[in-house]
């Protein structure tokens, strides 16, 4: 173990909190799902793959800009997500809870091999000129796609909340979420609901692999990282809990940053397993409760 | 049929079936030889899984950390102590059973059940993977190379396959051995008791903590002497062969499309799925991962259309057909 001065360490810290919104945003969806259909995801980072693999061959072979490929990455996934559920997921969903982990953990093992086929397991990089800069702030340096990644995940995470809130659809979620018998007795369509909340949490892990895509590595296996991770953040957030889940990536985001910065190499990583066993065993309703409020 | 014909036709059926495959080496070439290994291996860890799995209901997402503990235990001895593999391999049994215990202590005493549980194996295997990654980089970066020693039984090498064959031939009939002992004793049925009802089990006066432990250790101490037979078959260890989670997940393919909670389900699964692998590489030939993808559309549709696995649904097709023939 190695003491970090200060200066290393406020590095940690920032590009914690920034990291930490994008896992904040990918736990959103998954914990939206969660709420909603009682269904733990594992294909979502798969789902993540895809969006950073539809936002590098936008770029590459039609010269798309990766922020704005998030006009056809968000619909992209949305639809592969209903579909999904549509076809697979809404077969399963009386299923022991095993069975239903292991369904999306054949859709998982289908998309991500089925990526190495197209794709090939090579790692690949989007190489952006004008995000190649980093903005120094005293002895700190702020890489700006990492900047732009947090302030979306921020205003999608608003914008979701906005809706859940606001629109009719959002409110049925949100009643469906809570109350399953209740919003069927007033006439909400349950199989609708989950196609459309399934569509949407993909639809966030996808905006989440496009805003990344700038700044990390893109491989059929990418989202295995980050499926851990978004695991963790949601039951530290409280299964279900939309704004827990958004702050939880923060801590998690932070955790692991700082961790990192202490302890060298795959540590980091581990420092997050550790994590997801201890809340798993110790603080299983998390830290802000499963409430959807 | 009574009871005495139906074991004598069993008793039958078994003794075929054990020397048909004990002359088989006799009669294949080594690539189905490897390939036959490869299905004895991979039914002996759902087995395996099975017990903890199947029987008692509580799915591991992360039993490779116990294949892997196994691999290591007994090739570490062996390099740097001289134990010989066979005792590795009990020992090896031992240590992959300790870690069984502790995290199923852990687990089962603060209640962590069904996808809470797989998870949590899957962190572990995860961990142990990396800690291996960490530790190898400096000392091993290439794998662990067990050195070559002379054609010995007492070795646990061979120059020829068919001694593999046999070793893990006779390793998955004892562990089906013991599954049927399971099934038909009274521990069989606390397990399953406490598969499909937990609150119901407790009432009746089963301790699922004890009983839910004791398949964890059974299990456990199983997949890690299967890690040991890998370890001598290749001679060679990584950290992404032991602990990876592409092999936690090939254990436990085999007894959920076999059926999970039967007694030969794992090994047919393991049959069905090795043969399939081995048709898509020759069909799909330079493709790195299709075998896997293969696996992904399988698990899908067994999970839809056969959620007890093949024999779980031949079982409700056999009871139904009995039911309509007692009916007229």
């Amino acid at each position: 173990m190695t003491i970090p001065g200060i200066p290393l360490l406020l590095q940690a810290i920032v590009n914690g909190i920034l990291m930490g919104g994008v896992y904040g945003l990918i736990a959103v969806g998954l914990t939206l799902i969660f709420g909603v259909m009682n269904i733990i995801n594992f294909a979502h980072g798969a789902f993540m793959m895809l969006g950073m693999y539809a936002t590098y061959w936008l770029y590459v072979l039609l010269g798309i800009d990766p922020y704005l490929s998030l006009l056809l990455t968000i619909p992209l996934l949305f639809i592969v997500g209903l579909l999904i559920e549509r076809f697979l997921i809404a077969q399963v969903l009386d299923a022991p809870g095993h069975n239903q982990l292991l369904l999306t953990l054949g859709i998982s093992l289908f998309i991500e091999n089925f990526a190495i086929c197209l794709w090939s397991p090579n790692f690949r990089t989007l190489e952006i000129p004008y995000l190649q800069n980093v903005v120094n702030i005293g002895t700190v340096m702020i890489s700006i796609p990492k900047v732009i990644a947090f302030l979306s995940a921020i205003i999608f995470t608003a914008l979701l909340y906005y809706f859940l809130k606001k629109t009719d659809m959002g409110k049925a979620i949100r009643a469906a979420s809570e109350e399953k018998e209740g919003a069927l007795t007033v006439g909400i369509n349950l199989k609708k609901i989950y196609y459309v909340a399934f569509g949407i949490g993909a639809a966030c892990v996808g905006a989440a692999g496009t805003v990344i895509a700038p700044f990390f590595y893109v491989n059929p296996h990418v989202g295995g990282i980050f499926v851990i991770v978004a695991f963790v953040v949601v039951v530290l957030g409280g299964m279900g809990n939309f704004i827990g889940a958004f702050f939880a990536g923060l801590i998690i985001g932070l955790a692991e940053s700082v961790g990192a910065a202490f302890v060298p190499g795959q540590v980091k990583q581990f420092i997050i397993y550790f994590i997801f066993i201890l809340v798993l065993l110790f603080k299983p309703e998390g830290l802000f409760g499963r409430s959807n409020e | 049929m009574s009871s005495t014909t139906q074991y004598t036709r069993n008793i039958l059926v078994i003794v075929v079936a054990g020397f048909i495959l004990i002359i088989l080496p006799h009669f294949i070439g080594d690539y189905y030889i490897h390939m036959a290994t490869m299905i004895l291996l991979y039914g002996y860890l759902g087995l395996a899984w099975n017990i903890l799995g199947g029987y008692a209901g509580q799915f591991s997402f992360g039993h490779a950390a116990f294949f892997g503990v196994g691999a290591f235990t007994s090739t570490l001895l062996q390099l740097n102590i001289g134990v010989n593999p066979w005792i590795g391999m009990f020992l090896a049994g031992i240590a992959g059973m300790l870690l069984g215990l502790f995290i199923g202590a852990l687990c089962f005493r603060y209640g962590l059940r069904g996808p809470y549980f797989a998870l949590a194996m899957l962190a572990l295997a995860e961990m142990l993977r990396l800690l291996a990654v960490q530790w190898m980089t400096v000392k091993y970066p290439l794998g662990i190379n067990i050195p070559i020693n002379t054609d010995s039984f007492w070795n646990f090498q061979f120059d020829k396959k068919a001694p593999y064959y046999y070793i893990m031939l006779f390793m998955t009939a004892a562990a089906l051995y013991l599954t049927h002992i399971i099934e038909v004793k009274r521990i069989g049925s606390y397990f399953k008791a406490i598969r499909e009802n937990e609150a119901a089990a407790e009432s009746l006066g089963i301790n699922l903590f004890k009983y839910k432990l004791l398949a964890m250790a059974i299990s456990s101490f199983l997949t890690a002497m299967g890690g040991t037979f890998y370890a001598q078959y290749y001679l060679i260890v990584d950290e992404e062969a032991a602990f990876g989670v592409n092999g936690s997940i090939e254990i436990l393919l085999g007894p959920i499309i076999g059926g999970a909670g039967t007694v030969f389900g794992p090994v047919l699964g393991a049959g069905v799925l090795e043969c399939l692998s081995e048709v898509t590489r020759d069909v799909f030939e330079g493709y790195g991962g299709v075998h896997l993808m293969v696996y992904g559309v399988i698990l899908v549709i067994t999970i839809i259309f056969l959620p007890e696995g093949i024999l779980g649904g031949l079982q409700l097709i056999f009871r139904k057909l009995k039911k309509r023939g007692r009916r007229h």
